[in-house]
């Protein structure tokens, strides 16, 4: 099969792998027909993530077919068409009973502080991802779903990390009727958090970036208002002005690791690897939520150390959310949410490229070229 | 309006944001929120139909977390640990638990010994890297690298410059690594070959 795999930082090639086999009696293996390329894939892509290992194929958002089942698995069949959740997931470790099911215990040797990620390191279990014509999908009773006859081939792929991870970034910020929300960043996660924060009531949904077409799109697709932050020199003070000095309810982290705005903090850990991510939108959500708030953090960080104001979170009694996305929790909710066309999710899609394109595709997202807000990879078996 | 009790007031009415925002609200009540409450025991929701899952063959020493009491029943299987770089890795698992910097760090430093050995393992292969097609730069022709840069007010440009250093130093330095041993190796020769006066 083909299948993109990793050479080293800034480098990916199509390569021919062997398609993979079943190696558990509850393993699936999905023909993959459509995958994306996720912001937090850029982590790995720039070699920012310990543990990312040459020939490693990338890939957490993916949907297709199954192409093979294991002797005990029971809830899909050979044809059907699935969604896959970016985490691998048990379903009855003591984690995923709680419904916790990206803390899963028992899908990944490398580390106990995360569960199992599709193509995301081997500090996340080690599994192949789906950028590729075929992947390996462990625990097929519990993970993968059946993507509903009126869902988008594309509106099923966001849900499987970038929809999924944007509304529940919103839920674990508590938003009350009439809150003040800030999005940092106006990426698929950025922007789907601030369309769901609308859904939990909020009275003022404020999404900052430094691209423009980017902002453009926060404006038309999740009803915000946005700021430019390289047009301010301090974009807190200027929320903090928004906000007639109170500052916002709630504030969400869709930027992770890799934030601009400090190209100290930037370099130390994009390019130096010295911190695990770059904590400027971090610092800036603690210094824009109001005393007492919420901030949410759905960006990704490595699991190094990162120089994080961590005092101003303790003075100001700030409630700090986050977590991976347990996606399949998401799902219900989200399908009703589609379902009665309160948006569409595959408008936040900007390019398609095939596989043997994946190196472009990946230059293109990474130095955030021609407009690109997300990317569908369409493998040439699809 | 920080210095006394009131909130400051919003600009619409939720009404207001109703009648604009498909779904306004929708999602108001905690109860339709389904990530609410964070932890909502119910061992028979994900559809396992286990207690303790089946264990995958162990087909080599898998690495793993010293955190971890017992290897996980599941696991990737992906690119085992080889060369150089695996031993780092190997050492790093074995030796240091998940709150040592140490730990990370050696898993970063074998990061870069594997794709130096990879590099060169490439080349006594059939295809070999090619750091330039690789990187994907075509895209800078095809998707309007400059147009996306100028005059946008983008902050990112500024730290662009350091990308093809970054992938680029090593090549050049194991070029002139190479030059330098083939020219000792020249000289060493034609001076075995050379018979003394």
């Amino acid at each position: 099969m083909r299948a993109m795999v990793y050479r080293g930082p800034y480098r990916v090639r199509v390569e021919e792998k062997d398609i993979p086999a079943i190696e558990h009696p509850n393993d699936a293996i999905v023909r993959v027909t459509r995958a994306a390329i996720c912001g937090s894939d850029l982590h790995l892509y720039h070699g920012m993530m310990p543990d990312t290992r040459v020939g490693h194929t990338f890939g957490h958002e993916f949907i297709g077919e199954v192409h093979a089942v294991g002797g005990s698995v029971q809830n899909v069949s050979v044809g059907d068409r699935v969604m896959v959740p970016f985490n691998v997931f048990c379903g009855t470790c003591f984690f995923c009973a709680r419904g916790l099911y990206s803390n899963c215990h028992n899908v990944n040797p490398n580390a106990t502080a995360v569960g199992g990620i599709y193509g995301y390191s081997h500090t996340c279990g080690g599994y192949d991802g789906g950028q590729a014509e075929y992947v390996r999908v462990p625990f097929a009773d519990v993970g993968p779903g059946l993507i509903p006859d009126w869902m988008d081939d594309t509106d099923a792929l966001l849900c499987t990390d970038a929809l999924s991870t944007g509304y529940f970034g919103a839920q674990i910020g508590d938003i009350a009727e009439g809150d003040v929300v800030v999005v940092y960043g106006a990426g698929p996660v950025g922007l789907f958090a601030a369309r769901s924060a609308w859904f939990m009531g909020a009275g003022r949904v404020i999404v900052v970036d430094h691209l423009d077409y980017r902002l453009e799109k926060a404006r038309d697709f999740a009803h915000a208002e946005t700021i430019c932050f390289t047009e301010h020199a301090d974009v807190v003070r200027h929320l903090k002005y928004l906000t007639e000095g109170l500052g916002a309810d709630v504030v969400i982290d869709a930027v992770g690791a890799e934030a601009d705005g400090n190209l100290l903090q930037h370099v130390t850990s994009a390019k130096l690897k010295l911190q695990g991510g770059s904590p400027v939108a971090l610092n800036w959500a603690i210094d824009t939520v109001r005393k007492g708030g919420t901030v949410s953090v759905i960006g990704a960080y490595g699991p190094l150390f990162s120089a994080v104001k961590f005092g101003d979170a303790m003075n100001k009694g700030l409630t700090l959310r986050m977590n991976q996305c347990p996606v399949k929790r998401q799902w219900p909710r989200l399908f009703e949410h589609i379902r009665n066309g309160h948006f569409k999710p595959s408008d936040v899609v900007t390019h398609e490229v095939p596989l043997e394109h994946i190196a472009e595709g990946y230059h293109m997202f990474s130095a955030k070229l021609d407009g690109c807000i997300k990317t569908v990879v369409v493998p040439d078996a699809a | 309006m920080t210095y006394t009790p009131e909130k400051p007031p919003i600009a619409e009415s939720s009404e207001e944001l109703l009648a604009r925002i498909p779904g306004w609200g929708a999602d108001l009540d905690p109860a339709d929120r389904p990530s609410v409450p964070r932890e909502q025991f119910d061992p028979t929701l994900s559809g396992a139909h286990w207690k303790h899952p089946e264990r995958q063959p162990e087909k080599w020493p898998r690495e793993r977390s010293v955190e971890h009491t017992q290897l996980p029943p599941v696991f990737g299987t992906a690119q085992p640990p080889r060369g150089v770089s695996g031993a780092i890795r190997k050492l790093s698992y074995a030796r240091y638990s998940e709150g040592q910097a140490a730990h990370w760090l050696l898993l970063i430093a074998a990061d870069r010994v594997d794709t130096l050995e990879s590099a060169l393992r490439s080349f006594v292969t059939l295809h070999p890297d090619n750091p330039i097609t690789q990187t994907g730069v075509r895209a800078e022709i095809t998707h309007h690298g400059v147009r996306s840069r100028l005059g946008r007010k983008r902050t990112d440009v500024k730290h662009h410059w350091m990308d093809p250093l970054i992938v680029g130093a090593p090549w050049v330095a194991g070029a002139v690594l190479t030059r330098r041993l083939v020219r000792r190796l020249r000289r060493s020769s034609r001076s075995v070959n050379t018979p003394p006066a």
